[in-house]
């Protein structure tokens, strides 16, 4: 239990995906403007990280052992396509859930973060259960980037920032910031 | 006409600096010169690669499904830039791991496949990938030297201060990548807004300040 829960907390915060990997920078530039609509791409962030990771996992198991280079192409395709089922069953079994996530869950596809995900557990060597806990930490970990941006840019608009700094420089600064702060967790233990 | 696909990738409307794409790799791999520009090399092969090869079949793929085909072929070419470099340069693809792979969701390939090469022939689209390619790769090597210099100290793995110079870890690190193109960024726009105030007439009177 103890070596998952350290993958769980190392993909959260010791290498939050956004801050210290870089994946996942568009939505986290893009979206994060707003607090409520940070948390909700966290949130379909989370759900289709742990599908992918199911996913990849499958794949490896059973179909790449015959063919290791459709790796990358197997996965592109499993994954827009998994994703495109998952939001048609959403659609049909909790159009509230839908109205929610909206735009946000069939973009997830080209999000970085996702292939990445598939990527490193393949690497790694992951199995059923840990390529899920590092999924739900990473998805937390994104989560946890994409709300702490928004709250700072939220207070941020209303602040007095030269004319010249009010572009995505800023946010570069701030995120900057952030990631600094993140590479305090570094070295607080790792499930390596 | 034609110098103009070429240079507007470059300069004008420059995929990191103008459009913001490809900022995954931009801030990813430019720790050192050598990754940044093997980066740039390999991210500059897939996306003339797939240009061309999108530009040929463009009038035989159905529209409905012609991202998936982008898609696809992309990935071809990511596949075969990742062995390449694997039997070509196993160091630097080590240093590089899983960021490779990642060239296949680099918006700024398919962003030209969507915006360009589907739309245009081949020899203008092999001009377009050229200069965005370009235009990425000039950008890469920037933050690359940048970073390498004040945080290692070095460029291209040659030391240049001698032995007193302390490095600025920082710069290698995570948050100085978010850093360096921030500078960067705002570099750019104080260019601009001076610039603008020299294209301003002289007469004008000067705004309150």
């Amino acid at each position: 239990m103890g070596h998952l829960f350290w993958i769980l907390l190392s993909a959260m915060v010791v290498n939050n995906f956004t801050l210290t990997l870089f994946l996942g920078l568009c939505p986290f530039l893009g979206v994060s403007g707003r607090i409520a609509t940070a948390l909700r791409m966290g949130l379909a962030n989370i759900f289709v990280l742990v599908v992918t990771s199911f996913s990849a996992w499958f794949l490896n198991r059973f179909v790449l052992v015959h063919a290791p280079y459709l790796r990358l192409i197997s996965f592109i395709v499993v994954i827009a396509s998994l994703v495109q089922v998952v939001e048609m069953a959403v659609k049909k079994l909790s159009p509230a859930l839908f109205r929610a996530l909206g735009i946000y869950l069939p973009l997830i596809t080209t999000n970085c973060a996702i292939l990445g995900l598939a990527i490193f557990q393949t690497n790694r060597g992951y199995g059923l259960l840990e390529g899920l806990f590092f999924a739900l930490g990473a998805g937390l970990g994104l989560t946890l980037a994409l709300t702490l941006m928004a709250s700072i840019r939220e207070d941020v608009e209303r602040a007095d920032v030269p004319k010249l700094l009010r572009t995505q420089a800023l946010v570069l600064f701030i995120a900057g910031s952030l990631s600094l702060a993140f590479m305090g967790f570094a070295g607080l233990g790792s499930a390596s | 006409m034609k110098t103009d696909d070429v240079v507007r990738g470059i300069w004008r409307e420059n995929p990191v600096l103008v459009q913001l794409l490809g900022l995954c790799p931009t801030l990813a791999v430019t720790n050192s010169v050598a990754n940044s520009l093997a980066m740039g090399v390999a991210t500059f092969f897939v996306l003339c690669g797939s240009s061309v090869l999108v530009s040929l079949v463009r009038k035989l793929v159905p529209n409905a499904v012609r991202i998936s085909t982008f898609i696809l072929i992309i990935a071809t070419f990511v596949s075969i830039a990742d062995m390449a470099l694997e039997a070509l340069v196993p160091g630097v693809h080590k240093a590089l791991g899983a960021f490779i792979a990642l060239i296949v969701v680099n918006c700024i390939i398919l962003g030209r496949q969507e915006a360009f090469a589907s739309r245009n022939t081949v020899s203008r689209s092999l001009m377009d990938a050229v200069g965005s390619g370009f235009g990425f790769m000039i950008t890469l090597l920037l933050m690359g030297a940048v970073r390498e210099v004040l945080g290692s100290g070095s460029f291209l793995g040659v030391p240049l201060f001698g032995k007193s110079y302390e490095p600025w870890v920082f710069m290698i690190l995570p948050p100085g990548g978010f850093l360096t193109l921030g500078l960067l960024l705002l570099a750019k726009s104080w260019w601009h807004a001076r610039q603008e105030r020299a294209a301003a007439p002289a007469g004008a009177p000067k705004e309150a300040a």
